[in-house]
């Protein structure tokens, strides 16, 4: 049992539920109390031991549920390759029924034992072999699946398929009919074996599947995203703007001791007639964060502003004092709707209202110097997240220098490589000289860093 | 043998605390009998109002231990959960004591003499008898264990829970100038959360995580028999079934177990006998306690009724 537990955890694990060791003891223990014989109280208690959240226990009950039904597919192959096997034997015997009796007698002296245990058709005692043999090809350590054959061909091996082979040619000289029957069973056996080697995926590999195709997708450029990847990248993104928040939004207790305030001490302890009981110290100013996002929603860097929106509106959650603006051919503030709505409601009523035209840099800049120049403060980052292409219209780059001027810090994100600036209507490298930083970003996780530098310097 | 242990003595939680009126699920007994016997914490999440408390109560009077209860807030600290010195009696003490210090002191001839006198009973003032324990180390002092309430958890700091995990892996509270105090018995501990914030790992690893949500019908009608014994078994399921019709709708504030069971008391105490469209428009804020539900709940009213109606036939 201990044994089966372990293989549980690991495949708890793969269900994306954190069992640390300690955890893993509890579980134990608890196990050790209340027994293995009634599964629900197993269920319970194991549910109660290791998932240490909502999410976390309906992840572990359908692990549980998958692991311990493993015996009973195993057992259905079987049982209905072997019924249908009991057809075709009934029907044998008028013609070769003698044949077939013989048969039926001699095999448990002359075939090796996984045949015998086929032709008894013992359920119980395939399914033991199965699981002692998934056991010995260390099925638990399967990861991808392409390695679906292998792990299946190594069970088969550990069985004693090679055997068995030889089992099946010898019959198919001698005894026709059994020999049929034999690699009926068998083809029912590689059935149950594949249905188990993919279970075993489902349970194991889960975790390194997903992580894998995390890791793809982070590098992967916003821009060329297929549209069935979009939801996960969302989620990608929303786990992005979730470490974030965790990251930077506690605001942390810093006193720089080492400095008296002596004013500050002497005013606190007059009461005491100026002995210093309560001493004070001087503290470091901290800037709060103030951060003035522009975003780009035209047509051409339209499926990347999508994950922009949703980054600049987590950001709304991490840092108090943001105002965004999204503009094509023109600009408007869209702070309140990215506060008041879910990520995808606000994401298409901006869309709605600005997005898809084509862009034109210099009209929005000027929008943003006549109405909202005066929301910038030497305290400032303003970002600007676009691809600079202005379809050759004026990029009225003063503004930007004026823009720079006002504030503490101005970084532009590109969506594109730094071989595109400048060619085509590209604005770029005129821009580039006002900006403090300008950076490529393109995946998911350029992204994350962007952000988390700009949000890492008030701290 | 153990697991027929086990399983009776789950049963056996389960009807201990059904006799104070805690109609428990089977998940619920699991945990507390499980917290007893490997000597962990229970964390239980769920909404407000489903009895995360009660539990504790229940367990508390089941029993017959004490119930010490520590209500968490924002900036609740280790001098108002742990423990506090008296600085009054202290400085009380040093007045009263000042005569007998000068003469204790007076032999001394020199001040390095008199420093080493004092040193020799300097721990006095910083004694047991100066601690106020607060409701962490009351619990650790109670001779025969007793259940420790830490409630609503996530309404404290996230140093405050920092400061809990010492109790509850090891039940023990260390002091600077006193050393470390075990725990007598080991208390069972409770700790509840609306799950207004995420819970530290280091905290969660240490508990038993129970999560108690809305119950089914069955079991909150056998809820609402324990607690409000004059209902009538008809109205009983109807008030059920509709409170589970009004939770299928999208509402700021469910109804939960202590609406029902006020609601219920409202009933019997307007001699309802069966749901009508309208007692339960009447009585409706019993259960919806924001104004933008209620509005949102009376239009469908009538068919609520009538669906709790019907499942009564069958159920």
């Amino acid at each position: 049992m201990r044994e089966n537990l372990h293989r549980f955890f690991r495949a708890a694990r793969g269900a994306g539920v954190h069992v640390s060791p300690a955890e893993s003891i509890d579980a134990m223990r608890a196990v050790a109390q209340v027994g293995i014989s009634d599964r629900a109280v197993l269920r319970d208690a194991l549910l109660l031991t290791l998932a240490k959240s909502q999410d976390e226990k309906l992840a572990l009950g359908d692990c549980f549920d998958l692991f311990f039904s493993q015996p009973e597919p195993r057992q259905d192959q079987p049982e209905a390759a072997n019924e249908h096997d009991a057809a075709q034997s009934d029907d044998q015997p008028p013609s070769s029924g003698s044949a077939g009796e013989a048969g039926e007698g001699q095999p448990p002296q002359a075939l090796g034992p996984l045949a015998q245990m086929l032709l008894s058709q013992d359920r119980n005692a395939i399914a033991a072999a199965i699981a002692s043999a998934s056991g010995a090809a260390s099925l638990s350590d399967i990861r991808y699946s392409t390695q679906r054959g292998i792990f299946s061909s190594r069970i088969l091996d550990a069985m004693g398929l090679q055997r068995l082979r030889d089992d099946l040619d010898r019959l198919t000289a001698t005894n026709p009919p059994l020999a049929e029957r034999l690699r009926a069973a068998l083809d029912a056996l590689r059935e149950a074996v594949r249905d188990t080697v993919s279970q075993g995926l489902a349970l194991y590999a889960r975790e390194e599947a997903e992580n894998l195709r995390n890791e793809i997708l982070r590098n992967a450029p916003l821009a060329r995203i297929e549209r069935r990847q979009v939801a996960e990248m969302r989620a990608l993104i929303r786990q992005i703007a979730r470490r974030l928040r965790e990251r930077y939004s506690k605001p942390r207790k810093r006193q720089r001791r080492g400095h008296l305030d002596v004013r500050r001490t002497l005013r606190r302890n007059a009461a005491w007639g100026g002995v210093p009981f309560l001493t004070a110290w001087k503290r470091k100013h901290r800037d709060r964060p103030k951060i003035v996002a522009l975003c780009d929603v035209s047509g051409s860097v339209a499926q990347v502003s999508d994950f922009f929106l949703l980054l600049i509106h987590s950001l709304h959650e991490v840092v108090d004092d943001v105002r965004s603006f999204a503009f094509s051919s023109h600009l408007i503030e869209v702070s309140e709707i990215l506060e008041a709505k879910s990520p995808e409601e606000a994401m298409s009523e901006i869309m709605s209202k600005v997005g898809f035209g084509s862009s034109d840099y210099g009209s929005s800049l000027v929008d943003f110097e006549k109405e909202f120049m005066s929301t910038l403060t030497p305290q400032t980052t303003v970002i600007v997240l676009g691809d600079a292409r202005s379809n050759n219209l004026d990029p009225r780059a003063d503004i930007l220098r004026r823009i720079s001027e006002r504030s503490k810090r101005l970084v532009w994100l590109n969506p594109e490589g730094r071989l595109a600036w400048g060619f085509g209507d590209s604005e770029m490298p005129r821009y580039a000289t006002f900006c403090s930083v300008v950076r490529q970003c393109a995946t998911a996780q350029q992204l994350e860093r962007a952000v988390s530098d700009i949000v890492a310097t008030y701290q | 043998m153990a697991d027929q242990k086990a399983s009776t003595s789950i049963e056996a939680v389960e009807s201990g605390l059904a006799a104070q009126g805690y109609i428990a699920s089977r998940q619920i007994a699991t945990a507390v009998y499980l917290s007893q016997q490997i000597e962990k914490p229970i964390l239980v999440e769920g909404p407000a109002g489903v009895g995360k408390t009660e539990l504790a109560k229940a367990i508390a009077a089941w029993r017959g231990l004490k119930m010490i209860r520590l209500q968490c807030y924002e900036g609740l600290d280790e001098a108002k959960a742990l423990y506090e010195w008296k600085y009054a009696k202290q400085l009380l003490y040093t007045q009263i004591l000042k005569d007998k210090l000068g003469e204790v002191l007076g032999g001394a001839q020199t001040l390095h003499a008199a420093l080493d006198q004092l040193h020799d009973f300097g721990d006095v003032f910083f004694s047991k008898e100066f601690v106020e324990p607060r409701p962490l180390l009351q619990a650790l002092g109670q001779p025969g264990g007793c259940v420790l309430l830490i409630d609503e958890i996530d309404k404290s700091d996230a140093e405050f829970e920092s400061l809990l995990l010492e109790i509850l892996s090891d039940f023990q509270v260390t002091i600077p100038e006193l050393g470390t105090v075990s725990a007598i018995a080991p208390p069972t501990v409770i700790l509840t959360s609306n799950s207004e914030r995420d819970l530290g790992d280091a905290l969660k690893r240490r508990c038993l995580h129970l999560h108690i949500g809305f119950p089914e019908q069955r079991l909150e009608e056998r809820i609402v028999e324990s607690r409000v014994p004059g209902i009538s078994q008809t109205l009983r399921r109807q008030m059920v079934g509709f409170i589970h019709e009004i939770r299928s709708l999208d509402l700021k504030k469910l109804p939960s177990v202590s609406e029902t069971i006020d609601w219920a008391r409202v009933l019997v105490l307007l001699q309802a006998s069966e749901l009508d469209t309208d007692i339960v428009k009447d009585t409706l804020n019993v259960l919806l306690k924001y104004e933008a539900d209620i509005e949102a709940a009376t239009p469908q009213v009538t068919t609520f009724i009538a669906k709790a109606a019907r499942s009564n036939v069958f159920g």
